[in-house]
């Protein structure tokens, strides 16, 4: 597996993680080019659907990142998030999608290192778990 | 038919260096509805800007993608080209290959394939976009103060100074707040209610200003721009136009043994008063509580002696509408009172007093007309003791942050208290010092050095009563926690301030959001400080955290802007990138079924009810709908619904699900 290359979408707000990417870049830190980032107002605009949507049309892996706790930039939409993920952990267990596949982080606007960090080890370990070949069942299931 | 065009950039070398941008050019030209494709080295320049102007109206575009840096950078730049180009600025979106992806990874095909796999997203998206206009709201050029001490004053003055209506309200029958209740400030030791009251004054005289004394907030309704707030102004039992302010009714009162709020317990006060000499209005208000005419039926003497006959006994509350476009909350603190500290004697021991008290024992104004003495016997206390954080950054008494102002309020009274009694013997205990501000270090040491304030770190256990003298035990920490028991003849306790007892009813009322201690949420702690998340409604002083005098004028000149840059525009114009509900033609009528799980997750109370009723009246449903005044557009709502039935203009579903689609190079064909 070693020419495996994921494929992993990073679902992240505008305010704090796309700002904190845009310095990644600004500062020139280089990092894996696996990632392809889509930006959203919020993590809590975040529909965790769409993290179904992305597997089962051939992602490999997931981030879902946005402001630290309290640092919303609409002071709560992270704490939506947050208590989204939890509960859709147990909904990937079900589905039969390891939960590793998925990472959920904070980055904040002053962050490039910590998202240059962040994508390298989400794809390092994507890697591992090798490609995820599951979503022909989810398409079955009928969430593609 | 989508009809895009993709404006690729080298950014100089910056992108060009590590993406292929013609083969990048050459792939965009291949994604169906793509009908112009290009590349050049500054898009951003003006010619750069000129070509996308000139293809929007030549190839007649429906959408532009331009492909170079970050939207946060350059969004408005292009959006702008493409509206002077004829073309709805939000059908352009960027797509960002450069800080995502040229500056980010080294020069290989992945990352040009990243690149292409950036514009094929953006592409998809943009096909899915719609023309959106600006939101305009109209703006009602009058601010609602809430709140007359120093920081609802500033803000007043400040605001209608700038030319524009302010209506203040304040709980009190007089404005001043708690700085007129002070006797000198730190660092500079001058007169408070001298610097005061001329500000007091102004407010008074102000065309731009109309006070409410007395009163409360009874309702807010509406949203920015468009507040329509009732006001109780409470019955003051006088007609406020015909009363003179003479003073004859306060001086000939029977009732005289009531304890004055104004001096925090010390000293007493008629059942018809005013709260202190230089209360603005100077008009006297019942204490209905009190008063033998309400309590008994009879007296009235008042109302004999008045030159100007305007007792009104059976005055009752008036309630007045008004209609506002900005709020400012300057509610202000209070400090901790009453059984709060057994263990100190506080409540129990007529000389263990609050910070508040020694204020107006050392005031010239107050109930000793500034000479020191204690409540108990009216002796002149030889040792004082003051203890500073007595509750502030305590956990045990349920209160973890620092109140801010008592270091140096603590620092001011040892002082004051030096300056009036020479001989006397003033003591500190403290857990730190935080004296940050400016002269505050210098004020301290001050007292230390040159007034001979004894500092003794460490925390007081107990305090109680052994013949006639109060003793204070405690430790110094710095001489190894030795313990220490001093014989005080009066105990000053900085007890911490803590917010209004009625925030939370008022916070609930305005709908702010406020922390667990019941001081209000600015809409950011660093960026947006005197801002709620409640458009319109701004912060002003100690209602939102423990401050001093210059930081709450501070704050109140900053609310005060805020309002002044909001009214200098007769119409609010907003980004139309809000949520929307679904609507349809009859028999539907929307998707929603009316759950208004939307109205409680929103942080922005934008979401309202809507009734939808047929020709004969009869409803037929509720549903959520969005104030566009309101929302922020940070899409909460969306992904909380049910039925999918709320969406947000700019993300909308469609867009989302076709950039992942695309991003993962999946057609919609092969959906």
């Amino acid at each position: 597996m070693s020419d495996f290359n994921p494929k992993i979408v990073a679902f992240v707000c505008n305010w704090c993680t796309y700002a904190g990417a845009d310095l990644t870049g600004t500062s020139r830190m280089k990092y894996s080019p696996q990632v392809s980032i889509i930006r959203f107002p919020c993590t809590g605009r975040i529909d965790f659907m769409l993290l179904l949507k992305a597997f089962a049309n051939g992602a490999d892996g997931i981030i879902v990142s946005g402001c630290h706790p309290n640092d919303c930039h609409y002071s709560s939409g992270n704490f939506h998030a947050r208590r989204r993920w939890i509960v859709f952990r147990g909904l990937l267990d079900f589905l039969g999608i390891d939960v590793r596949r998925v990472r959920f982080s904070w980055v904040s606007a002053a962050e490039g290192a910590k998202w240059a960090q962040l994508v390298n080890d989400t794809a390092e370990h994507v890697r591992q778990l090798g490609p995820f070949s599951g979503y022909h069942r989810l398409r079955g299931l009928g969430v593609g | 038919m989508a009809r895009i065009g993709v404006f690729i950039c080298h950014c100089g070398e910056n992108i060009s260096a590590t993406v292929d941008v013609k083969k990048v050019a050459a792939a965009a030209s291949r994604i169906p509805g793509v009908a112009h494709s290009v590349e050049y080295k500054y898009m951003c320049s003006d010619p750069g800007q000129q070509m996308i102007k000139n293809a929007v109206r030549e190839k007649n575009l429906t959408g532009v993608v331009v492909a170079a840096c970050s939207p946060r950078m350059h969004e408005p730049t292009f959006r702008r080209a493409c509206a002077e180009a004829g073309l709805n600025p939000f059908l352009c979106e960027m797509a960002n290959i450069r800080e995502h992806c040229s500056w980010v990874h080294e020069k290989s095909d992945a990352t040009t394939n990243k690149a292409i796999d950036i514009v094929r997203t953006l592409v998809a998206k943009v096909k899915k976009n719609k023309a959106l206009l600006p939101i305009k709201v109209p703006v009602t050029k009058t601010a609602l103060v809430l709140g007359g001490g120093i920081a609802g004053i500033q803000a007043s003055l400040d605001i209608a100074n700038a030319g524009h209506k302010v209506i203040l309200v304040e709980k009190q029958p007089s404005i001043g707040g708690h700085m007129s209740q002070l006797s000198e400030t730190f660092p500079t030791l001058d007169c408070s209610q001298c610097i005061l009251t001329p500000r007091m004054v102004e407010v008074a005289q102000h065309p731009n200003i109309t006070l409410h004394s007395y009163s409360e907030l009874e309702s807010l309704d509406g949203f920015i721009g468009n507040f329509k707030a009732r006001i109780r102004k409470k019955a003051r039992s006088l007609d406020e136009k015909l009363c003179t302010g003479c003073g004859l009714c306060t001086q000939k009162c029977p009732t005289r043994k009531i304890a004055s709020e104004f001096d925090a317990g010390l000293g007493l006060r008629p059942a018809i008063y005013v709260p202190f000499p230089q209360a603005v209005p100077n008009k006297p208000v019942i204490d209905r509580e009190h008063c033998t005419y309400y309590l008994k039926g009879k007296c009235r003497l008042c109302e004999k002696i008045c030159p100007t006959q305007a007792i009104r006994f059976d005055q009752e509350d008036e309630i007045l509408e008004v209609e506002v476009g900005a709020v400012v909350l300057a509610t202000g603190f209070d400090i901790k009172h009453g059984d709060f500290f057994p263990e100190y004697g506080y409540g129990k021991y007529k000389d263990v007093i609050d910070g508040l008290q020694f204020e107006r024992l050392a005031s010239a104004s107050g109930p000793t007309l500034g000479e020191m003495r204690r409540p108990s016997d009216g002796r002149v206390p030889e040792t004082v003791v003051f203890v500073a954080c007595a509750g502030s950054r305590d956990p045990a008494k349920g209160i973890e942050y620092c109140s801010k102002i008592c270091c140096m309020y603590t620092a001011k009274h040892a002082m004051l208290y030096k300056h009036k009694v020479h001989h006397g013997r003033p003591y500190v205990f403290y857990m730190d010092i935080r004296a940050g501000g400016k002269m505050y270090e210098e004020f301290v040491r001050r007292a230390q050095e040159v007034d001979g304030v004894q500092y003794i770190r460490g925390r007081v256990s107990r305090i109680y009563e052994r013949g006639g003298k109060l003793v204070v035990k405690g430790a110094d920490t710095l001489l190894g926690a030795r313990p220490m028991e001093i014989e005080a003849d009066l105990v000053v306790l900085a007890t911490a301030g803590v917010a209004n007892a009625g925030a939370e009813e008022l916070a609930q009322k305005v709908h702010v959001s406020y922390d667990p201690y019941y001081f209000y949420s600015e809409a950011h702690p660093k960026l947006r400080p005197v801002e709620t998340n409640t458009a319109g409604i701004f912060l002003a002083g100690a209602c939102q955290a423990p401050k001093d005098i210059p930081e709450s004028v501070a704050q109140a000149s900053g609310a005060a802007a805020k309002v002044a840059g909001l009214f200098s525009q007769s119409e609010l114009v907003r980004e139309p990138l809000i949520a929307v509900v679904d609507r349809q033609a009859p028999p539907l009528y929307s998707t929603c079924v009316g759950c208004f799980l939307c109205q409680a997750a929103c942080p922005y109370q934008a979401i309202e009810k809507e009734e939808i009723r047929g020709r004969d009246g009869r409803l037929i449903k509720t549903v959520a709908k969005v104030n566009p005044g309101l929302c922020q557009g940070c899409g909460t709502c969306v992904a909380l619904c049910r039925s999918k039935s709320i969406d947000i203009q700019g993300f909308s579903h469609e867009q989302v699900y076709a950039e992942v689609l695309a991003l993962l190079n999946r057609g919609e064909s092969d959906v």
